[in-house]
Protein backbone atom coordinates (compact mmCIF):
# COMPACT_ATOMS: atom_id res chain seq x y z
CA UNK A 1 0.00 0.00 0.00
CA UNK A 2 2.68 2.46 1.03
CA UNK A 3 4.90 1.63 -1.96
CA UNK A 4 1.91 1.76 -4.26
CA UNK A 5 1.05 5.32 -3.28
CA UNK A 6 4.68 6.39 -3.67
CA UNK A 7 4.73 5.14 -7.26
CA UNK A 8 1.41 6.81 -7.80
CA UNK A 9 2.54 10.19 -6.58
CA UNK A 10 5.61 9.90 -8.82
CA UNK A 11 3.40 9.15 -11.82
CA UNK A 12 1.16 12.06 -10.94
CA UNK A 13 4.14 14.37 -10.70
CA UNK A 14 5.47 13.25 -14.07
CA UNK A 15 2.03 13.63 -15.69
CA UNK A 16 1.64 17.16 -14.35
CA UNK A 17 5.15 18.05 -15.51
CA UNK A 18 4.38 16.80 -19.03
CA UNK A 19 1.11 18.77 -19.07
CA UNK A 20 2.85 21.99 -17.97
CA UNK A 21 5.63 21.46 -20.51
CA UNK A 22 3.22 20.90 -23.41
CA UNK A 23 1.01 23.91 -22.65
CA UNK A 24 3.67 26.38 -21.54
CA UNK A 25 6.51 25.57 -23.90
CA UNK A 26 5.18 27.39 -27.02
CA UNK A 27 4.63 30.61 -25.08
CA UNK A 28 8.05 30.49 -23.41
CA UNK A 29 9.74 29.64 -26.71
CA UNK A 30 8.10 32.54 -28.57
CA UNK A 31 9.09 34.95 -25.81
CA UNK A 32 12.69 33.72 -26.03
CA UNK A 33 12.58 34.04 -29.80
CA UNK A 34 11.37 37.62 -29.62
CA UNK A 35 14.62 38.63 -27.89
CA UNK A 36 16.87 37.03 -30.50
CA UNK A 37 18.34 38.22 -33.75
CA UNK A 38 17.63 36.28 -36.91
CA UNK A 39 21.13 34.81 -36.80
CA UNK A 40 20.65 33.20 -33.39
CA UNK A 41 17.14 32.04 -34.32
CA UNK A 42 18.46 30.26 -37.41
CA UNK A 43 21.19 28.38 -35.48
CA UNK A 44 21.09 24.62 -35.62
CA UNK A 45 20.90 23.05 -33.10
CA UNK A 46 18.62 25.60 -31.40
CA UNK A 47 19.96 26.89 -28.11
CA UNK A 48 18.58 28.82 -25.18
CA UNK A 49 21.95 30.54 -24.72
CA UNK A 50 21.97 33.82 -26.60
CA UNK A 51 22.64 37.50 -26.20
CA UNK A 52 19.19 39.07 -25.69
CA UNK A 53 18.38 42.00 -27.92
CA UNK A 54 15.53 44.50 -27.98
CA UNK A 55 15.95 45.21 -31.69
CA UNK A 56 12.80 43.33 -32.67
CA UNK A 57 10.62 45.34 -30.33
CA UNK A 58 12.38 48.55 -31.33
CA UNK A 59 11.65 47.85 -35.00
CA UNK A 60 7.99 47.20 -34.27
CA UNK A 61 7.53 50.26 -32.07
CA UNK A 62 9.31 52.69 -34.38
CA UNK A 63 7.63 51.05 -37.38
CA UNK A 64 10.92 50.99 -39.28
CA UNK A 65 12.84 47.86 -40.02
CA UNK A 66 16.39 48.32 -41.29
CA UNK A 67 17.66 45.33 -43.20
CA UNK A 68 20.77 44.96 -45.32
CA UNK A 69 18.70 45.29 -48.45
CA UNK A 70 16.22 48.00 -47.63
CA UNK A 71 14.20 49.82 -45.01
CA UNK A 72 10.80 48.27 -44.45
CA UNK A 73 7.71 49.95 -43.01
CA UNK A 74 5.77 47.99 -40.41
CA UNK A 75 2.22 49.06 -39.57
CA UNK A 76 2.05 46.81 -36.56
CA UNK A 77 1.63 49.56 -33.97
CA UNK A 78 -1.38 50.77 -35.91
CA UNK A 79 -2.86 47.25 -35.72
CA UNK A 80 -2.31 47.28 -31.97
CA UNK A 81 -4.08 50.63 -31.68
CA UNK A 82 -6.95 49.34 -33.83
CA UNK A 83 -7.31 46.30 -31.59
CA UNK A 84 -7.58 48.51 -28.51
CA UNK A 85 -10.08 50.84 -30.16
CA UNK A 86 -12.25 48.06 -31.60
CA UNK A 87 -12.30 45.93 -28.45
CA UNK A 88 -12.94 48.83 -26.07
CA UNK A 89 -15.62 50.24 -28.37
CA UNK A 90 -17.32 46.88 -28.80
CA UNK A 91 -17.37 46.18 -25.06
CA UNK A 92 -18.63 49.67 -24.24
CA UNK A 93 -21.48 49.36 -26.72
CA UNK A 94 -22.29 45.84 -25.54
CA UNK A 95 -22.44 47.04 -21.93
CA UNK A 96 -24.71 49.97 -22.81
CA UNK A 97 -27.05 47.71 -24.78
CA UNK A 98 -26.65 44.54 -22.76
CA UNK A 99 -26.80 45.53 -19.08
CA UNK A 100 -30.28 47.15 -19.19
CA UNK A 101 -31.53 44.30 -21.38
CA UNK A 102 -30.07 41.73 -18.98
CA UNK A 103 -31.80 43.50 -16.11
CA UNK A 104 -35.12 43.49 -17.89
CA UNK A 105 -34.71 39.81 -18.83
CA UNK A 106 -33.93 38.95 -15.21
CA UNK A 107 -36.80 40.90 -13.67
CA UNK A 108 -39.63 40.81 -16.21
CA UNK A 109 -39.72 37.39 -17.78
CA UNK A 110 -42.03 37.36 -20.77
CA UNK A 111 -42.20 35.07 -23.79
CA UNK A 112 -40.94 37.96 -25.86
CA UNK A 113 -37.87 38.68 -23.75
CA UNK A 114 -37.00 35.00 -23.48
CA UNK A 115 -37.19 34.69 -27.26
CA UNK A 116 -34.79 37.58 -27.74
CA UNK A 117 -32.41 36.21 -25.13
CA UNK A 118 -32.31 32.81 -26.80
CA UNK A 119 -31.99 34.27 -30.28
CA UNK A 120 -28.95 36.20 -29.09
CA UNK A 121 -27.56 33.05 -27.53
CA UNK A 122 -28.04 31.12 -30.76
CA UNK A 123 -25.94 33.75 -32.58
CA UNK A 124 -23.05 32.66 -30.42
CA UNK A 125 -23.15 29.29 -32.17
CA UNK A 126 -24.11 30.23 -35.73
CA UNK A 127 -21.31 30.12 -38.31
CA UNK A 128 -19.96 33.70 -38.47
CA UNK A 129 -19.30 33.62 -42.22
CA UNK A 130 -23.00 33.02 -42.87
CA UNK A 131 -23.68 36.57 -41.68
CA UNK A 132 -20.34 38.09 -42.68
CA UNK A 133 -20.44 37.29 -46.39
CA UNK A 134 -23.69 39.17 -47.13
CA UNK A 135 -22.48 41.91 -44.76
CA UNK A 136 -19.43 42.61 -46.95
CA UNK A 137 -21.82 43.51 -49.75
CA UNK A 138 -24.11 45.55 -47.46
CA UNK A 139 -21.16 47.34 -45.89
CA UNK A 140 -19.97 48.52 -49.29
CA UNK A 141 -23.45 49.81 -50.12
CA UNK A 142 -23.92 51.52 -46.74
CA UNK A 143 -20.41 52.97 -46.72
CA UNK A 144 -19.58 51.15 -43.48
CA UNK A 145 -16.73 49.09 -44.90
CA UNK A 146 -14.09 51.64 -44.02
CA UNK A 147 -15.33 52.58 -40.56
CA UNK A 148 -14.61 51.47 -37.02
CA UNK A 149 -18.30 51.71 -36.22
CA UNK A 150 -19.27 49.01 -38.71
CA UNK A 151 -16.84 46.57 -37.12
CA UNK A 152 -17.84 47.50 -33.59
CA UNK A 153 -21.45 46.86 -34.50
CA UNK A 154 -20.65 43.41 -35.91
CA UNK A 155 -18.50 42.62 -32.85
CA UNK A 156 -21.78 42.70 -30.89
CA UNK A 157 -22.27 39.17 -32.20
CA UNK A 158 -19.50 38.09 -29.83
CA UNK A 159 -19.87 40.54 -26.95
CA UNK A 160 -23.61 40.91 -26.52
CA UNK A 161 -24.61 37.25 -25.87
CA UNK A 162 -21.76 36.95 -23.38
CA UNK A 163 -22.68 40.10 -21.46
CA UNK A 164 -26.40 39.44 -21.59
CA UNK A 165 -26.27 35.90 -20.21
CA UNK A 166 -23.60 36.42 -17.55
CA UNK A 167 -24.99 39.70 -16.22
CA UNK A 168 -28.52 38.33 -16.28
CA UNK A 169 -27.37 35.56 -13.93
CA UNK A 170 -25.93 38.14 -11.51
CA UNK A 171 -29.14 40.18 -11.57
CA UNK A 172 -31.17 37.04 -10.87
CA UNK A 173 -29.03 36.42 -7.79
CA UNK A 174 -29.95 39.80 -6.29
CA UNK A 175 -32.98 39.53 -4.04
CA UNK A 176 -35.91 41.48 -5.40
CA UNK A 177 -36.81 42.48 -1.84
CA UNK A 178 -33.83 44.82 -1.64
CA UNK A 179 -34.96 46.63 -4.75
CA UNK A 180 -38.56 46.66 -3.59
CA UNK A 181 -37.61 48.26 -0.29
CA UNK A 182 -35.78 51.00 -2.14
CA UNK A 183 -38.73 51.55 -4.47
CA UNK A 184 -41.09 51.82 -1.47
CA UNK A 185 -38.88 54.67 -0.33
CA UNK A 186 -40.21 56.62 -3.31
CA UNK A 187 -37.30 56.13 -5.63
CA UNK A 188 -37.85 55.81 -9.33
CA UNK A 189 -37.25 52.64 -11.25
CA UNK A 190 -34.21 54.12 -12.89
CA UNK A 191 -32.50 55.17 -9.69
CA UNK A 192 -33.19 51.70 -8.25
CA UNK A 193 -31.46 50.20 -11.27
CA UNK A 194 -28.57 52.65 -11.06
CA UNK A 195 -28.06 52.78 -7.28
CA UNK A 196 -29.00 49.24 -6.20
CA UNK A 197 -29.02 46.68 -9.00
CA UNK A 198 -25.95 47.77 -10.97
CA UNK A 199 -23.63 48.19 -7.95
CA UNK A 200 -24.71 44.81 -6.54
CA UNK A 201 -24.12 43.10 -9.88
CA UNK A 202 -20.91 45.15 -10.30
CA UNK A 203 -18.36 42.34 -10.08
CA UNK A 204 -20.34 40.30 -12.60
CA UNK A 205 -20.61 43.22 -15.00
CA UNK A 206 -16.89 43.91 -14.72
CA UNK A 207 -16.02 40.26 -15.31
CA UNK A 208 -18.35 39.98 -18.29
CA UNK A 209 -16.83 43.15 -19.72
CA UNK A 210 -13.28 41.84 -19.34
CA UNK A 211 -14.20 38.54 -20.96
CA UNK A 212 -16.00 40.27 -23.81
CA UNK A 213 -12.85 42.35 -24.29
CA UNK A 214 -10.71 39.23 -24.50
CA UNK A 215 -13.01 37.58 -27.04
CA UNK A 216 -13.25 40.72 -29.14
CA UNK A 217 -9.46 41.11 -29.07
CA UNK A 218 -8.89 37.49 -30.10
CA UNK A 219 -11.41 37.60 -32.91
CA UNK A 220 -10.01 37.12 -36.38
CA UNK A 221 -12.65 36.22 -38.94
CA UNK A 222 -14.84 39.34 -38.55
CA UNK A 223 -12.02 41.75 -39.20
CA UNK A 224 -10.44 39.55 -41.88
CA UNK A 225 -13.63 39.75 -43.91
CA UNK A 226 -14.80 43.28 -43.12
CA UNK A 227 -11.87 45.49 -42.13
CA UNK A 228 -9.99 47.58 -44.66
CA UNK A 229 -6.20 47.59 -44.44
CA UNK A 230 -5.91 50.56 -42.06
CA UNK A 231 -8.60 49.30 -39.66
CA UNK A 232 -7.20 45.82 -39.10
CA UNK A 233 -6.60 44.55 -35.54
CA UNK A 234 -3.52 42.58 -34.47
CA UNK A 235 -4.95 39.17 -35.32
CA UNK A 236 -5.32 40.09 -38.99
CA UNK A 237 -2.26 42.33 -38.95
CA UNK A 238 0.04 39.63 -37.56
CA UNK A 239 -0.97 37.19 -40.29
CA UNK A 240 -0.48 39.86 -42.96
CA UNK A 241 2.90 40.69 -41.43
CA UNK A 242 3.99 37.05 -41.69
CA UNK A 243 2.95 36.92 -45.34
CA UNK A 244 4.62 40.25 -46.15
CA UNK A 245 7.97 39.74 -44.42
CA UNK A 246 8.07 35.99 -44.02
CA UNK A 247 11.73 35.90 -43.02
CA UNK A 248 11.85 38.44 -40.20
CA UNK A 249 11.27 35.74 -37.59
CA UNK A 250 12.42 37.77 -34.62
CA UNK A 251 9.98 40.58 -35.37
CA UNK A 252 7.17 38.10 -36.00
CA UNK A 253 7.79 36.55 -32.59
CA UNK A 254 7.87 39.99 -30.97
CA UNK A 255 4.62 40.93 -32.72
CA UNK A 256 2.97 37.76 -31.41
CA UNK A 257 4.20 38.48 -27.88
CA UNK A 258 2.88 42.05 -27.99
CA UNK A 259 -0.46 40.80 -29.33
CA UNK A 260 -1.09 38.11 -26.73
CA UNK A 261 0.19 40.01 -23.68
CA UNK A 262 -2.95 42.14 -23.06
CA UNK A 263 -5.36 39.19 -23.09
CA UNK A 264 -3.10 37.00 -20.98
CA UNK A 265 -2.74 39.73 -18.34
CA UNK A 266 -6.48 40.39 -18.30
CA UNK A 267 -7.19 36.68 -18.06
CA UNK A 268 -4.89 36.35 -15.04
CA UNK A 269 -6.60 39.33 -13.46
CA UNK A 270 -10.12 38.01 -14.10
CA UNK A 271 -9.37 34.30 -13.71
CA UNK A 272 -11.87 33.94 -10.89
CA UNK A 273 -14.68 34.67 -13.34
CA UNK A 274 -13.30 32.86 -16.39
CA UNK A 275 -15.09 29.57 -15.78
CA UNK A 276 -18.43 31.26 -15.47
CA UNK A 277 -17.79 33.42 -18.50
CA UNK A 278 -16.57 30.60 -20.72
CA UNK A 279 -19.68 28.55 -19.99
CA UNK A 280 -21.95 31.61 -20.37
CA UNK A 281 -22.91 31.37 -16.74
CA UNK A 282 -23.74 27.66 -16.63
CA UNK A 283 -20.82 26.54 -14.46
CA UNK A 284 -19.46 28.38 -11.45
CA UNK A 285 -15.77 28.08 -10.66
CA UNK B 1 -39.79 52.41 7.27
CA UNK B 2 -43.48 53.06 6.77
CA UNK B 3 -43.09 56.61 8.08
CA UNK B 4 -40.45 57.25 5.51
CA UNK B 5 -42.58 55.94 2.69
CA UNK B 6 -45.50 58.07 3.80
CA UNK B 7 -43.35 61.15 3.99
CA UNK B 8 -41.91 60.73 0.54
CA UNK B 9 -43.91 61.85 -2.48
CA UNK B 10 -46.07 59.14 -4.10
CA UNK B 11 -44.50 57.40 -7.11
CA UNK B 12 -45.01 59.49 -10.15
CA UNK B 13 -47.62 58.47 -12.62
CA UNK B 14 -45.32 58.13 -15.59
CA UNK B 15 -43.51 55.30 -13.91
CA UNK B 16 -46.72 53.36 -13.52
CA UNK B 17 -47.28 53.57 -17.24
CA UNK B 18 -43.62 52.91 -17.80
CA UNK B 19 -43.69 49.67 -15.88
CA UNK B 20 -45.60 47.81 -18.55
CA UNK B 21 -43.62 49.19 -21.47
CA UNK B 22 -40.31 49.22 -19.66
CA UNK B 23 -39.20 45.60 -20.24
CA UNK B 24 -39.82 46.03 -23.94
CA UNK B 25 -38.13 49.40 -23.99
CA UNK B 26 -35.04 48.06 -22.25
CA UNK B 27 -34.65 45.08 -24.52
CA UNK B 28 -35.26 47.17 -27.63
CA UNK B 29 -31.57 47.84 -28.42
CA UNK B 30 -30.78 44.13 -28.08
CA UNK B 31 -33.76 43.40 -30.32
CA UNK B 32 -32.51 45.84 -32.93
CA UNK B 33 -29.11 44.17 -32.94
CA UNK B 34 -30.90 40.84 -33.47
CA UNK B 35 -32.80 42.22 -36.44
CA UNK B 36 -29.64 43.77 -37.81
CA UNK B 37 -28.09 40.32 -37.82
CA UNK B 38 -31.16 38.46 -39.05
CA UNK B 39 -31.29 40.60 -42.21
CA UNK B 40 -27.94 39.37 -43.57
CA UNK B 41 -28.96 35.87 -42.53
CA UNK B 42 -32.02 36.02 -44.77
CA UNK B 43 -29.88 37.52 -47.52
CA UNK B 44 -27.48 34.59 -47.25
CA UNK B 45 -30.41 32.18 -47.51
CA UNK B 46 -31.55 33.95 -50.69
CA UNK B 47 -28.03 33.95 -52.18
CA UNK B 48 -27.88 30.22 -51.64
CA UNK B 49 -30.85 29.85 -53.99
CA UNK B 50 -29.24 31.87 -56.75
CA UNK B 51 -26.75 31.35 -59.50
CA UNK B 52 -24.51 34.21 -58.39
CA UNK B 53 -20.91 34.69 -59.44
CA UNK B 54 -19.18 38.05 -59.10
CA UNK B 55 -17.31 37.32 -62.32
CA UNK B 56 -20.59 36.92 -64.25
CA UNK B 57 -22.99 39.45 -62.71
CA UNK B 58 -25.22 39.37 -65.83
CA UNK B 59 -25.95 35.67 -65.32
CA UNK B 60 -27.31 36.20 -61.79
CA UNK B 61 -30.71 34.56 -61.35
CA UNK B 62 -32.67 32.30 -59.03
CA UNK B 63 -31.92 28.68 -59.73
CA UNK B 64 -33.70 27.54 -56.55
CA UNK B 65 -32.26 24.34 -55.18
CA UNK B 66 -29.65 23.85 -57.88
CA UNK B 67 -26.68 24.84 -55.69
CA UNK B 68 -27.76 22.23 -53.16
CA UNK B 69 -28.54 19.57 -55.76
CA UNK B 70 -25.11 20.06 -57.32
CA UNK B 71 -23.52 19.18 -53.98
CA UNK B 72 -24.79 15.60 -54.30
CA UNK B 73 -22.51 14.92 -57.25
CA UNK B 74 -19.71 17.28 -56.18
CA UNK B 75 -16.71 15.41 -54.74
CA UNK B 76 -15.24 18.62 -53.29
CA UNK B 77 -18.40 19.13 -51.22
CA UNK B 78 -18.16 15.61 -49.82
CA UNK B 79 -14.51 16.26 -49.09
CA UNK B 80 -15.50 19.39 -47.15
CA UNK B 81 -18.15 17.51 -45.18
CA UNK B 82 -15.80 14.63 -44.44
CA UNK B 83 -12.85 16.74 -43.36
CA UNK B 84 -15.06 18.96 -41.16
CA UNK B 85 -16.50 15.94 -39.37
CA UNK B 86 -13.10 14.26 -39.02
CA UNK B 87 -11.58 17.48 -37.68
CA UNK B 88 -14.37 18.09 -35.17
CA UNK B 89 -14.54 14.43 -34.12
CA UNK B 90 -10.79 14.07 -33.63
CA UNK B 91 -10.19 17.33 -31.79
CA UNK B 92 -13.16 17.02 -29.45
CA UNK B 93 -12.50 13.36 -28.57
CA UNK B 94 -8.83 13.97 -27.82
CA UNK B 95 -9.54 17.18 -25.92
CA UNK B 96 -12.20 15.46 -23.85
CA UNK B 97 -9.89 12.65 -22.72
CA UNK B 98 -6.97 14.99 -22.08
CA UNK B 99 -9.15 17.60 -20.38
CA UNK B 100 -10.76 15.01 -18.11
CA UNK B 101 -7.38 13.50 -17.27
CA UNK B 102 -5.86 16.87 -16.37
CA UNK B 103 -8.94 17.87 -14.36
CA UNK B 104 -8.65 14.64 -12.33
CA UNK B 105 -4.94 15.34 -11.76
CA UNK B 106 -5.69 18.83 -10.45
CA UNK B 107 -8.86 17.95 -8.57
CA UNK B 108 -7.52 18.55 -5.06
CA UNK B 109 -7.71 22.19 -4.01
CA UNK B 110 -4.06 22.79 -3.26
CA UNK B 111 -2.27 26.03 -3.92
CA UNK B 112 -0.03 24.30 -6.50
CA UNK B 113 -2.97 22.78 -8.38
CA UNK B 114 -4.78 26.10 -8.53
CA UNK B 115 -1.64 27.75 -9.82
CA UNK B 116 -1.26 25.12 -12.56
CA UNK B 117 -4.89 25.40 -13.62
CA UNK B 118 -4.51 29.18 -13.97
CA UNK B 119 -1.34 28.75 -16.03
CA UNK B 120 -3.15 26.33 -18.32
CA UNK B 121 -5.66 29.07 -19.14
CA UNK B 122 -3.00 30.92 -21.11
CA UNK B 123 -3.28 28.90 -24.34
CA UNK B 124 -7.04 29.32 -24.20
CA UNK B 125 -6.69 33.09 -23.90
CA UNK B 126 -4.27 33.25 -26.83
CA UNK B 127 -6.03 34.20 -30.06
CA UNK B 128 -6.27 30.99 -32.14
CA UNK B 129 -4.72 32.74 -35.15
CA UNK B 130 -1.73 33.81 -33.10
CA UNK B 131 -1.46 30.33 -31.62
CA UNK B 132 -1.34 28.93 -35.15
CA UNK B 133 1.42 31.42 -36.02
CA UNK B 134 3.39 30.37 -32.92
CA UNK B 135 3.18 26.73 -33.98
CA UNK B 136 4.06 27.70 -37.53
CA UNK B 137 7.31 29.19 -36.24
CA UNK B 138 7.97 26.12 -34.11
CA UNK B 139 7.37 23.74 -37.02
CA UNK B 140 9.34 25.76 -39.58
CA UNK B 141 11.46 23.33 -41.57
CA UNK B 142 14.53 25.59 -41.37
CA UNK B 143 14.81 26.45 -37.68
CA UNK B 144 11.63 25.21 -35.94
CA UNK B 145 12.32 23.67 -32.57
CA UNK B 146 9.76 20.90 -33.14
CA UNK B 147 11.20 20.05 -36.54
CA UNK B 148 14.58 19.81 -34.86
CA UNK B 149 13.23 17.56 -32.09
CA UNK B 150 11.58 15.27 -34.62
CA UNK B 151 14.83 15.04 -36.57
CA UNK B 152 16.60 14.01 -33.34
CA UNK B 153 14.15 11.09 -33.18
CA UNK B 154 15.52 10.00 -36.54
CA UNK B 155 12.57 11.12 -38.64
CA UNK B 156 14.02 13.18 -41.46
CA UNK B 157 12.02 15.55 -43.61
CA UNK B 158 8.93 15.69 -41.40
CA UNK B 159 7.10 18.61 -42.99
CA UNK B 160 4.22 19.24 -40.58
CA UNK B 161 1.52 21.48 -42.10
CA UNK B 162 3.05 21.62 -45.56
CA UNK B 163 2.78 17.89 -46.22
CA UNK B 164 -0.64 16.43 -47.10
CA UNK B 165 0.05 13.45 -44.82
CA UNK B 166 0.68 15.44 -41.66
CA UNK B 167 -1.29 18.67 -42.23
CA UNK B 168 -4.35 17.40 -40.36
CA UNK B 169 -2.22 16.17 -37.49
CA UNK B 170 -0.55 19.58 -37.19
CA UNK B 171 -3.74 21.64 -37.06
CA UNK B 172 -5.33 19.13 -34.67
CA UNK B 173 -2.29 19.55 -32.42
CA UNK B 174 -2.73 23.35 -32.38
CA UNK B 175 -6.44 22.95 -31.68
CA UNK B 176 -5.64 20.63 -28.77
CA UNK B 177 -3.13 23.12 -27.44
CA UNK B 178 -5.64 25.97 -27.51
CA UNK B 179 -8.87 24.25 -26.45
CA UNK B 180 -8.00 21.37 -24.09
CA UNK B 181 -7.83 23.91 -21.23
CA UNK B 182 -11.44 24.84 -21.99
CA UNK B 183 -12.70 21.32 -21.30
CA UNK B 184 -10.27 20.96 -18.39
CA UNK B 185 -11.45 24.13 -16.64
CA UNK B 186 -15.14 23.28 -17.01
CA UNK B 187 -14.70 19.71 -15.79
CA UNK B 188 -12.47 20.87 -12.94
CA UNK B 189 -15.21 23.23 -11.78
CA UNK B 190 -17.67 20.35 -12.15
CA UNK B 191 -15.51 17.92 -10.17
CA UNK B 192 -14.98 20.40 -7.37
CA UNK B 193 -18.69 21.13 -7.10
CA UNK B 194 -19.71 17.48 -6.63
CA UNK B 195 -21.13 16.68 -3.17
CA UNK B 196 -18.56 14.95 -0.97
CA UNK B 197 -20.85 12.50 0.90
CA UNK B 198 -20.92 9.70 -1.72
CA UNK B 199 -17.12 9.74 -1.91
CA UNK B 200 -16.70 9.73 1.88
CA UNK B 201 -19.14 6.84 2.19
CA UNK B 202 -17.31 4.90 -0.53
CA UNK B 203 -13.93 5.51 1.13
CA UNK B 204 -15.35 4.37 4.48
CA UNK B 205 -16.59 1.14 2.93
CA UNK B 206 -13.25 0.58 1.20
CA UNK B 207 -14.73 0.63 -2.28
CA UNK B 208 -11.97 0.32 -4.94
CA UNK B 209 -11.08 3.61 -6.59
CA UNK B 210 -11.70 2.45 -10.16
CA UNK B 211 -15.20 1.44 -9.10
CA UNK B 212 -15.77 4.84 -7.50
CA UNK B 213 -14.62 6.56 -10.68
CA UNK B 214 -16.88 4.57 -13.04
CA UNK B 215 -19.93 4.34 -10.80
CA UNK B 216 -19.91 7.63 -8.88
CA UNK B 217 -17.58 10.28 -10.33
CA UNK B 218 -18.30 9.76 -14.01
CA UNK B 219 -22.12 9.59 -13.80
CA UNK B 220 -22.24 12.65 -11.56
CA UNK B 221 -19.91 14.55 -13.86
CA UNK B 222 -21.87 13.60 -16.98
CA UNK B 223 -23.89 16.83 -17.33
CA UNK B 224 -20.64 18.83 -17.29
CA UNK B 225 -18.97 16.49 -19.77
CA UNK B 226 -21.97 16.70 -22.08
CA UNK B 227 -22.12 20.50 -21.97
CA UNK B 228 -18.38 20.93 -22.49
CA UNK B 229 -18.35 18.42 -25.36
CA UNK B 230 -21.28 19.97 -27.19
CA UNK B 231 -19.84 23.46 -26.69
CA UNK B 232 -16.56 22.38 -28.25
CA UNK B 233 -18.23 20.39 -31.01
CA UNK B 234 -20.19 23.47 -32.04
CA UNK B 235 -17.02 25.55 -32.23
CA UNK B 236 -14.81 22.89 -33.74
CA UNK B 237 -17.04 22.07 -36.71
CA UNK B 238 -16.81 25.76 -37.59
CA UNK B 239 -13.05 26.05 -37.11
CA UNK B 240 -11.54 28.68 -39.37
CA UNK B 241 -8.82 30.67 -37.62
CA UNK B 242 -6.30 27.92 -36.94
CA UNK B 243 -6.67 26.19 -40.31
CA UNK B 244 -6.69 29.40 -42.33
CA UNK B 245 -3.62 30.82 -40.56
CA UNK B 246 -1.73 27.55 -40.75
CA UNK B 247 -2.44 26.30 -44.29
CA UNK B 248 -5.30 28.32 -45.88
CA UNK B 249 -7.09 25.02 -46.39
CA UNK B 250 -4.14 23.35 -48.10
CA UNK B 251 -2.07 21.57 -49.11
CA UNK B 252 -4.42 21.18 -52.07
CA UNK B 253 -7.91 20.70 -50.68
CA UNK B 254 -6.68 18.67 -47.73
CA UNK B 255 -8.14 20.93 -45.03
CA UNK B 256 -10.99 22.78 -46.74
CA UNK B 257 -13.44 22.60 -43.84
CA UNK B 258 -16.81 24.34 -44.23
CA UNK B 259 -15.87 27.89 -43.32
CA UNK B 260 -12.52 27.81 -45.11
CA UNK B 261 -14.14 26.41 -48.28
CA UNK B 262 -16.92 29.03 -48.13
CA UNK B 263 -14.35 31.79 -47.61
CA UNK B 264 -12.26 30.63 -50.59
CA UNK B 265 -15.40 30.22 -52.73
CA UNK B 266 -16.48 33.75 -51.91
CA UNK B 267 -13.20 35.62 -52.22
CA UNK B 268 -11.16 33.54 -54.66
CA UNK B 269 -13.56 31.87 -57.06
CA UNK B 270 -16.21 34.54 -56.25
CA UNK B 271 -18.94 31.90 -56.48
CA UNK B 272 -21.29 33.51 -53.98
CA UNK B 273 -24.20 31.14 -54.54
CA UNK B 274 -22.14 28.08 -53.70
CA UNK B 275 -20.49 29.80 -50.73
CA UNK B 276 -23.88 30.74 -49.26
CA UNK B 277 -25.26 27.24 -49.81
CA UNK B 278 -22.26 25.77 -47.96
CA UNK B 279 -22.88 28.11 -45.04
CA UNK B 280 -26.57 27.20 -44.93
CA UNK B 281 -25.67 23.52 -44.62
CA UNK B 282 -23.18 24.27 -41.86
CA UNK B 283 -25.83 26.39 -40.17
CA UNK B 284 -28.33 23.51 -40.32
CA UNK B 285 -25.78 21.22 -38.62
CA UNK B 286 -24.99 23.75 -35.90
CA UNK B 287 -28.69 24.53 -35.42
CA UNK B 288 -29.44 20.92 -34.50
CA UNK B 289 -26.36 20.69 -32.28
CA UNK B 290 -27.04 23.99 -30.54
CA UNK B 291 -30.60 23.00 -29.69
CA UNK B 292 -29.33 19.87 -27.94
CA UNK B 293 -26.63 21.97 -26.32
CA UNK B 294 -28.97 24.66 -25.00
CA UNK B 295 -31.16 22.04 -23.29
CA UNK B 296 -28.18 20.66 -21.40
CA UNK B 297 -26.77 24.08 -20.72
CA UNK B 298 -30.07 25.27 -19.20
CA UNK B 299 -30.11 22.30 -16.83
CA UNK B 300 -26.60 23.08 -15.64
CA UNK B 301 -27.47 26.75 -15.33
CA UNK B 302 -30.46 25.97 -13.13
CA UNK B 303 -28.19 23.91 -10.92
CA UNK B 304 -25.57 26.67 -10.68
CA UNK B 305 -28.13 29.25 -9.51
Amino acid sequence: MRENSLIESWLRGIAIAVVILFFMFPIVWIILMSFQTNETILRIPPSVVFEPTLDNYRALITGKLETNAASLDIAFMRNLGNSVLLSVGAVALALILGVPAAYSFARHKTRFSEDIAFTLLSFRFAPPLLVLLPLTIYFQKLGLSDTYFGLIWVYQLICLPLILWIVRGYFEDISEDVEYAYRIGGHSWFSTFRKIAVPLAGPGIAAAGLLAFIFAWNNFIFALVLASADKQPVTVGALAFVTASGIQYGQIAAAIVLSITPTLLLALYAQKYLVEGLSLGAVKG
Amino acid sequence: MSDHSLASPPPKRRFRIGRRVLPYLLSMPALLVCIGILVPFVTAALYSLQRYRLSQPWARKYNWGENYLNFLSDPSFWNTLKISLVYAGTTVTLELFLGLGIALLLQKRTRFNNFVSIMLLMPLMTAPVLAALMWKLMTNSGFGILSYMVSLLGIQDFRWASSPDTALLTVVLVDIWVYTPFIMILLLAGLRSLPSQPFEAAALDGVPRTFVFWKITLPMLMPYILTATLFRLLDSIQQFDIIYAMTQGGPGDKLTVFQVEAYLNFFQSTNIGRSAALMMILWAITFVLSNIFIKNWLKLRERAR
